[in-house]
């Protein structure tokens, strides 16, 4: 009896414990290109057109028409291996995948399951968050089997109350990546991070918007559960999510979903839709890539900085926290935002951080705005900055100035100073004259500070600042007071 | 009468010209491209008997005819099969015709540049359905005849009545070879997958020729086999196959497959010296099945080439045996994929059975192909399963490399042309020809012709005279890869010598014929 009662807390404490069933997620990740034209036709890519206007003769799969590579798709998809560290492949093959479906013209999609353009990659990516710390920064990567070009198939409409399916082909062709990860994950958040840094990538490409909610970035998640060293088990997959944040609740719900199948003793079906795909025909070969080695190391040389880059070069050249940097590189512009205010300013750049983090953002969001979108200016906010920084305002004062200039663009830090007068009272006579009258007219507290409260100096310091209206500047009055009371 | 027989023969004479008389005709003036349209379309009603129209465009044509500018195919007559996408705005209706006719929105590339060319388009021709077959006659449209069949030769020498005993083409294109072999054009279209432009070249008399895989666009070439599909030109002499190779060749950015033309357009020589000539004659071809009387023109010819002091040489192609095998299985895989496009949703015939979507293919598909072209696609299906993709879809990939290989070697060994029959014998009459399947014609009949498909080469069916029947006889050289012009030449020194007679000497309109029907039957 006294073994099982010890066992008992062990299985809930040590969570590596090998009886522990845990999470497994693969992910299948279809990044929708950033293109002028589709992967194999000249029609244009574009969003919300009207039904079946950007659609050609080959879209449509009439008989005769052929496909012609894009190569700005290819670029595109060279520049993501590149940049998630794949093998580029010299020669890449495309096959067709048969299947019947309305969406689908031709009765196949053109894809390169065989031989794709990119395999063996590596998606790094970071969690907030630890065993100890909460704000610790904790660095993962998933694998990426491979990356492929391929079709995107039209979209379908179904009418019931009509019984009829209304066909959009204006999306039939355009380019998609694959990308086809090892099943790394263990959680949704994971999964989560994993996807987060993939479009924070695949935006600063500029090969992909990235945009869950637009379709441009579609997840499926492949999530089994199993104990530690023994197989995977079966897998459920998990589809058509649309931002990154329901992926680790749908993530997270399946895997304690099959957990209680498991632990009640029954078993996990797969539910999978499973079409048949006759592996297909290979029909273009490397004639598209003539100077592949060239074309290769001429877009390594033209790849952008990468997020963790900026990230890491972000910290190393004004000292922030790991964690600042997730918040600069994550916000669109507000990197490029923080540098320039850090040219017009002497300020910390941690205070800086500060200000940007949580004073502008803070703003931003509870408009739902852009960084592009402040109507603050980086020199703006730098005079502002200044002025705390060489002791003309305080900080609660700089902050009321900050919501003035929101609310009125175009008037200056300074101007704004002036008209509410909040301008630090630093007259040092002025002040010694103030605070000698208070302690003149507070002889009990005087006292009560000279035999040991110090913390009564407070009190006497927030009388001063009502005589002030606030402007008197805090560490000067401190020292005053001090020097009085001693 | 006698004027109107010698108007008659005039016509005929004008019809059977080759491009570069007409074309010469045509600028000076001895007949206005108008005129020669009116008198082709006459022609073709008057053949209307071979069936080798679908779609007659009369009134397209005629406008195309009165645009007075002076490029190098101003006027001339052309037709293709119905493969080739060219916009219609309307058709002659034909009793059985299929509902759901589709009528493409653009013209295929090479249509296209015979136009810009000046020619003038009458129509499209008949050929077995999505080009599979070797007769013609397996088409929604009927079975196309064979105009040699309706010829005096073939009367006389057989005494059979030609319209109960006509003979077949050849396919799959033998509309267009009909068409030319007929005079109601002086070029046709084919497509070549297999031998589809050379067999019925051979059996109608007239010069087939298949490009190198690559040098003709694609674009608007409804595809049987991606991989081996070529546009083919029919044409009554050698040098206007010339003349029209270089109008249509070179790369077309809607068609990845093309590659640029190996050279400037030159003239094929008039003098062809054949004695730094090699040619090669592959044992593997002595098939069976093969007929006397090729035999005999194949003997002919190499002696010919024997004694002008070519180097006439006995050469191995080893993996011949397999290649109709490995042909049939890579066909009908990729047919299996190409005709999957063929749903009846965009276009098309769709069934009027729409229960369910899946129902709705399935019906559409079934109604809307025939018994072969479904035979294909199943085939192919199962050679594409995942179970049997490694033995038969990528064996057959591995054995026509071998095949391909073969030819290498035969060329690199200092070989210039392969000298070969082109079909086993003379067209056979239809109702002979039908006792078998198409899937065992075909694998009879493509037996010299595919192989050189599969390896991407070059070949040219050439007529060398008539049979015992009365039936033409054609031989087929085979050059490699981009060496169509030398291909030309050389068959252009056989056709010089060899004295093929042109239909026009026999012909007889076919009310003419009709009179003596009459007299025969008192």
């Amino acid at each position: 009896r006294n073994k099982i009662a010890l066992l008992v807390p062990l299985a809930v404490i040590c969570r590596d414990s090998p009886q522990q069933l845990v999470g497994v997620v693969g992910l299948e990740i279809h990044a929708q290109i950033r293109s002028n034209t589709k992967l194999f036709s000249a029609s244009a890519v574009r969003f919300s057109s009207p039904p079946n206007s950007l659609v050609s003769f080959f879209d449509a799969s009439l008989p005769g028409t052929l496909p012609v590579l894009n190569k700005r798709c290819v670029e595109a998809a060279v520049m993501t291996g590149l940049a998630l560290n794949c093998t580029i492949n010299q020669k890449s093959l495309f096959d067709r995948k048969h299947y019947f479906y309305a969406d689908l013209p031709a009765g196949y999609q053109i894809t390169q399951q065989r031989r794709p353009i990119a395999v063996d990659g590596v998606l790094n990516y970071s969690l907030m968050g630890g065993k100890k710390k909460k704000n610790q920064v904790v660095r993962k990567s998933a694998r990426i089997t491979q990356i492929q070009l391929e079709q995107d198939s039209g979209k379908s409409l179904h009418d019931d109350l009509q019984s009829q399916t209304l066909i959009d082909l204006n999306r039939a062709g355009v380019g998609l990546m694959e990308l086809v990860m090892e099943p790394d994950m263990s959680c949704g958040e994971e999964a989560a991070a994993a996807v987060r840094e993939l479009q924070l990538i695949l935006q600063a490409l500029g090969t992909c918007e990235g945009n869950m909610s637009e379709g441009q970035l579609r997840v499926d998640a492949n999530v089994s559960v199993h104990r530690p060293g023994q197989p995977f088990g079966v897998r459920a997959e998990v589809k058509n999510i649309n931002s990154a944040r329901n992926l680790a609740r749908a993530i997270d719900y399946e895997i304690q979903r099959q957990i209680q199948v498991l632990e009640s003793g029954g078993t996990v079906q797969n539910e999978t839709r499973a079409y048949d795909s006759k592996t297909g025909i290979f029909f273009l070969c490397s004639r598209f890539m003539p100077d592949q080695a060239v074309v290769v190391q001429e877009i390594r040389d033209r790849l952008p900085e990468l997020p963790h880059v900026t990230r890491d070069r972000l910290v190393h050249a004004y000292n922030i926290l790991p964690e600042h940097s997730f918040t600069l590189v994550n916000e669109d512009g507000l990197v490029e935002y923080f540098e320039a205010v850090m040219k017009q300013t002497r300020m910390n750049a941690r205070k800086v951080i500060g200000w940007v983090t949580n004073e502008l953002l803070g703003q931003l969001k509870q408009q739902d705005g852009s960084v592009g979108q402040s109507p603050i200016s980086p020199s703006a906010l730098a005079e502002l900055l200044e002025l705390q920084e060489t002791g003309q305002i305080s900080s609660s004062g700089a902050k009321q100035v900050f919501q003035e200039m929101w609310r009125s663009p175009g008037k200056t830090a300074r101007l704004i100073v002036q008209e509410k007068d909040l301008g630090l009272v630093s007259d040092t006579e002025q002040l010694h004259g103030i605070c000698q009258r208070i302690v003149d007219s507070h002889p009990e507290e005087v006292n009560a500070i000279r035999k040991g409260n110090k913390k009564v100096l407070n009190k006497l310091m927030g009388l001063v600042q009502k005589e002030t209206k606030g402007r008197a500047d805090p560490v000067l009055v401190q020292a005053i007071l001090q020097d009085k009371t001693s | 009468i006698g004027l109107l027989r010698n108007n008659r023969r005039n016509i005929l004479t004008m019809l059977s010209l080759t491009i570069k008389e007409v074309s010469l005709a045509l600028r000076k003036g001895s007949v206005s491209p108008t005129e020669l349209c009116k008198k082709c379309l006459n022609r073709i009603k008057k053949t209307q008997h071979l069936n080798a129209f679908i779609t007659v465009t009369d009134e397209l044509a005629l406008k195309q005819a009165q645009e007075a500018e002076t490029r190098l195919l101003q006027g001339i007559i052309i037709t293709c099969i119905d493969e080739f996408t060219y916009i219609t705005t309307r058709r002659i209706s034909k009793q059985h015709v299929p509902p759901g006719y589709y009528t493409p929105p653009f013209n295929a590339t090479v249509v296209q540049k015979l136009l810009d060319q000046g020619a003038v388009l009458v129509g499209k021709t008949n050929m077995d359905e999505f080009a599979m077959g070797a007769g013609s006659t397996d088409g929604a449209f009927g079975p196309v005849r064979n105009p040699w069949g309706y010829a005096a030769p073939y009367r006389e020498n057989t005494g059979l009545n030609p319209d109960s005993d006509w003979v077949v083409t050849g396919g799959s294109s033998g509309g267009s070879a009909a068409s030319v072999a007929s005079l109601t054009s002086y070029l046709a279209l084919g497509s070549d997958t297999g031998g589809s432009t050379r067999n019925p070249g051979s059996l109608c008399g007239v010069v087939s020729l298949k490009p190198t895989y690559g040098l003709l666009s694609r674009h608007g070439l409804i595809p049987l086999v991606n991989s081996m599909d070529v546009p083919g030109i029919i044409t009554r002499s050698v040098g206007d196959a010339a003349l029209v190779l270089d109008v249509l060749q070179g790369v077309d950015v809607k068609d990845s497959t093309t590659i640029p033309a190996p050279s400037l357009s030159t003239q094929l020589p008039e003098d062809f010296d054949v004695r730094n000539l090699c040619v090669g004659i592959p044992n593997e071809y002595h098939a069976p099945g093969l007929s006397e009387e090729t035999v005999e023109q194949w003997s002919r010819v190499a002696d010919m080439f024997e004694r002008a002091g070519a180097r006439v040489e006995q050469v191995s192609l080893p993996h011949t045996q397999y290649s109709i095998v490995c042909y049939h299985v890579l066909c009908c895989a990729e047919v299996a994929s190409n005709m999957a496009r063929f749903d009846g949703l965009e276009y098309g015939h769709r069934s009027e059975i729409d229960s369910s979507t899946e129902t709705m293919y399935a019906t559409s598909r079934h109604e809307g192909f025939n018994d072969v072209v479904r035979g294909r696609i199943l085939s192919g299906n199962y050679f594409l399963l995942k179970q049997n993709y490694e033995h038969y879809f990528l064996k057959a990939q591995k054995v026509r490399r071998l095949i391909a290989d073969d030819f290498k070697h035969v060329f690199n060994s200092g070989v210039d042309v392969l000298l070969t029959p082109t079909t086993l014998a003379d067209a056979a009459r239809y109702s002979d020809f039908t006792q078998e399947d198409n899937r065992t014609r075909s694998q009879q009949d493509d037996v010299f012709t595919q192989s050189v498909n599969m390896a991407g080469l070059p070949a040219v069916s050439v007529p060398t005279a008539l049979s015992r029947r009365g039936l033409p006889i054609g031989l087929q050289l085979i050059a490699p890869a981009l060496q169509d012009k030398r291909l030309l030449s050389v068959a252009q020194w056989i056709e010089q010598r060899v004295g093929f007679p042109s239909i026009s000497e026999f012909e007889q309109p076919s009310d003419q014929w009709q009179k003596t029907k009459k007299k025969h039957t008192v």
